[in-house]
């Protein structure tokens, strides 16, 4: 039987098993969305205030599940406005598939009404995008964006779909398998690559594992677990890997980098081997290039050849999955009679012990002072029992929060690592919150962040999603004010929120529950009443002090064993 | 060091802007970039010729490979090759010991005239760059009004090449 474009459309998805797609309709998409209205008990679509946010939540849904998120957007606007989503899912290597509509194909080039190339417009900021010039290839289309998104290093695919498209017809045939002579990533590592990695890693006397995305993204959390078990090294994090390793092993030392632990990046600076496992050597974790690892001899796992020998100069290069790899290490190490040298790991935990008793995560919060932001992430992780889904925006709060959460479980923590995208925090909760209707999600955001995507609020009462808003409100862009004070003389340009709204009638108006809070003695409870409220949004606005700052801290140019430590 | 990196690719629209684009974002360096169609008409064949340091090169390989309608890349500098460029040169002739000197300055260097007129002496060249180069050279003393170059394309000698 023939289909229409756009009932292709909808069959496609439901072929990939997505019931959940976030969205917003427009003049190009109107016979898309004629379609999800027709089979709206098939697939839930997610109405949101901005197209951005349709993005940020479908990667929040995405970063939440593993599977990759859908967003529909109209041509022009509608998909200009989706851009900065999908260059942070290209940056944090999201599975994404975003469809955008485009005018008709006789009008493309024309400088139609809503006409953009996004095509080219996004050609930088996705692993791969599709015009769709006949509805004849639309099926296979989709099919090879939903595989191109998840497979391999994942991203966002992007296809854009002409408004005649959805009209012209054509016999429906979705293919169950794709093949692509251009397209083959390796998930297997190579044998002999593996060996090389554990002849270093039973010879070394000063190990760190340093571990990042690429172990939540490939669903390799248990088995880094045994790993690290079995080896007994210590394992740092990078931001995008918290929740890899569980924080309260006593074999995590912490996350490293920029605003990393003390013991973490001078573990880094001192090792002998440094075993990379789906991280990035990203500039915030190494600090100065030059000074980066000066004694280490480095193995590196990862999916992406590009990222290997990228930044720093690889011994051992493993490409492969994840997942795969280390359980191919599992079995070498198993195999052998070997074992990493006690003795010299026992000196070498003497001094990460003694880097440690820095206690560089110290605060002091007086009970008639201001609430230090710290102290409210603490508190939080304390009454949810660190099981909560945390999402965060851009800057201190999100610091703060991968600092003082301490994540036990893998895809928990839901942050713009790569890109920072301010405005990222709440619509990416809608997408956890669609995802998990019955966890607890917070939205751990600033007064800065919050107002980027603060139209997300409505979605979220539409779609009753009961989101915990927690707004640590300095009054400054934090990070930008803690930049300028320590590198620019306090000369505060722009940083400053002078005119702030009440966020407690804000989020009243919204519909939903609002509190402010202002004295330490109330934060905990004020955190418990919200939990309880749990088929309601609660926005709490925790008026925190004013210049308070993100310590340690890896100073631009310095390397990790220089860190200020308050 | 300079690098010759050739390229198959999937014939599509766009293609070409996908590795123009990867060399401009990146800030790699584009010498030369020729592309046509192959003896497959699903295929296209690019040659690039960049120059970096071999880490770079690497990069640059890699990042190729990369994009998905990348089919497969050759750095032909790792391999004994053949490189050539086609020049087309337009020569004012006017002066009456230009016709001359300049026919046979193409006889020295093996072009074909392909066009003439009153004026002008059009020259077909085919050489490496340095070839085309010296022609260039060669014919500083007359009016040149008109250079096109094709732009690098390789072949790796022998038994090596690059084929799906």
């Amino acid at each position: 039987m023939e289909l229409t474009g756009a009932e292709i459309f909808v069959e496609c998805l439901k072929e990939e098993g997505v019931d959940t797609i976030f969205g917003y309709p427009g003049g190009a998409v109107l016979f898309l969305y004629d379609e999800l209205y027709k089979q709206h008990d098939k697939i839930n679509h997610i109405l949101v205030r901005h197209e951005q946010g349709a993005v940020h939540a479908a990667e929040g849904y995405a970063k939440a599940t593993n599977k990759p998120g859908v967003a529909l957007v109209t041509s022009g606007p509608g998909a200009t406005n989706a851009v900065t989503g999908i260059a942070d899912a290209y940056l944090d290597s999201v599975p994404l598939v975003v469809f955008t509509g485009q005018v008709p194909r006789a009008l493309i080039g024309n400088d139609a009404f809503q006409e953009v190339d996004i095509v080219g417009i996004t050609r930088p900021c996705v692993k791969h995008n599709f015009l769709v010039t006949d509805v004849n290839d639309l099926a296979t289309t989709i099919k090879k964006a939903f595989y191109i998104a998840s497979t391999g290093r994942p991203g966002p695919v992007l296809v854009d779909i002409p408004k005649d498209i959805t009209t012209a017809r054509c016999e429906f045939h979705y293919p169950k398998e794709i093949t692509m002579r251009s397209y083959n990533p390796t998930v297997k590592g190579n044998k002999r690559q593996v060996r090389r990695a554990l002849d270093l890693m039973l010879e070394a006397k000063k190990p760190v594992l340093y571990t990042g995305g690429g172990v939540v993204l490939s669903g390799a959390a248990h088995q880094l677990t045994e790993l690290a078990h079995e080896l007994g090294f210590p394992i740092t994090n990078t931001l995008m890997g918290l929740g890899g390793f569980p924080s309260m092993d006593k074999q995590f030392i912490g996350m490293l980098g920029m605003h990393g632990t003390y013991e973490a990046n001078n573990a880094m600076h001192h090792a002998d081997l440094v075993i990379a496992i789906g991280a990035r050597f990203d500039d915030r974790v190494t600090g100065n290039i030059e000074k980066f690892c000066p004694y280490a001899k480095i193995i590196h796992v990862d999916i992406d050849p590009a990222s290997i020998s990228k930044n720093v100069k690889v011994d051992v290069p493993i490409v492969g999955d994840v997942k795969s790899v280390i359980i191919d290490m599992l079995e070498e190490l198993r195999s052998r009679s070997e074992r990493p040298d006690a003795a010299a790991l026992a000196a070498w935990w003497q001094q990460i012990k003694e880097w440690q008793g820095a206690d560089c995560l110290k605060y002091n919060q007086d009970v008639n002072a201001a609430i230090k932001a710290q102290f409210v992430v603490e508190k939080w992780w304390e009454v949810t029992n660190g099981d909560a889904y945390i999402c965060s925006d851009v800057g201190q709060h999100q610091m703060w929060a991968a600092q003082y959460y301490k994540f036990s479980k893998p895809n928990r923590w839901i942050n713009s690592g790569g890109l920072g995208t301010m405005g990222f925090g709440l619509p990416a909760a809608m997408g956890v919150q669609m995802a998990f209707p019955e966890e607890t999600v917070a939205c751990i955001t600033g007064d800065g962040s919050i107002q980027m995507c603060i139209q997300e609020l409505a979605t979220c009462l539409q779609y009753h999603l009961p989101i915990k808003v927690i707004s640590l409100n300095n009054g400054y862009l934090g990070m930008v004010r803690q930049w300028q004070e320590f590198f620019y003389q306090k000369r505060y340009a722009m940083s400053y929120m002078e005119a702030l709204p009440d966020f407690v009638k804000l989020a009243e108006a919204y519909g939903h529950v609002g509190m402010r809070i202002e004295k330490v003695s109330d934060v905990e409870g004020a955190l418990k009443e919200a939990l309880a409220l749990k088929d309601r949004l609660v926005f709490m606005d925790f008026i925190t002090e004013r210049e308070n700052n993100v310590f340690p801290m890896v100073p631009a140019g310095a390397g990790q064993n220089e860190m200020i430590l308050v | 060091m300079r690098h010759v990196i050739s390229i198959l690719m999937e014939n599509e629209a766009g293609a070409l802007s996908r590795v123009a684009g990867l060399f401009s974002a990146r800030g790699y360096n584009i010498e030369s970039l020729t592309v046509a169609p192959t003896d497959d008409a699903t295929l296209s064949r690019l040659t690039v010729v960049t120059r970096g340091s071999d880490e770079i090169v690497e990069q640059i390989v890699k990042q190729l490979n990369k994009l998905i309608d990348v089919v497969k890349v050759m750095d032909l500098s790792q391999y004994s090759h053949m490189e050539r460029e086609m020049m087309f040169i337009k020569v004012g002739v006017e002066k009456n010991t230009a016709c001359e000197a300049v026919k046979r300055l193409a006889d020295i260097f093996r072009g074909n005239i392909i066009d003439v007129s009153d004026k002008t002496y059009t020259i077909e060249l085919t050489g490496d760059r340095s070839k085309l180069d010296a022609f260039v050279n060669a014919l500083k003393d007359y009016r040149i009004i008109e250079v096109v170059r094709s732009g690098s394309m390789g072949i790796a000698r022998g038994e090596a090449s690059l084929h799906i």
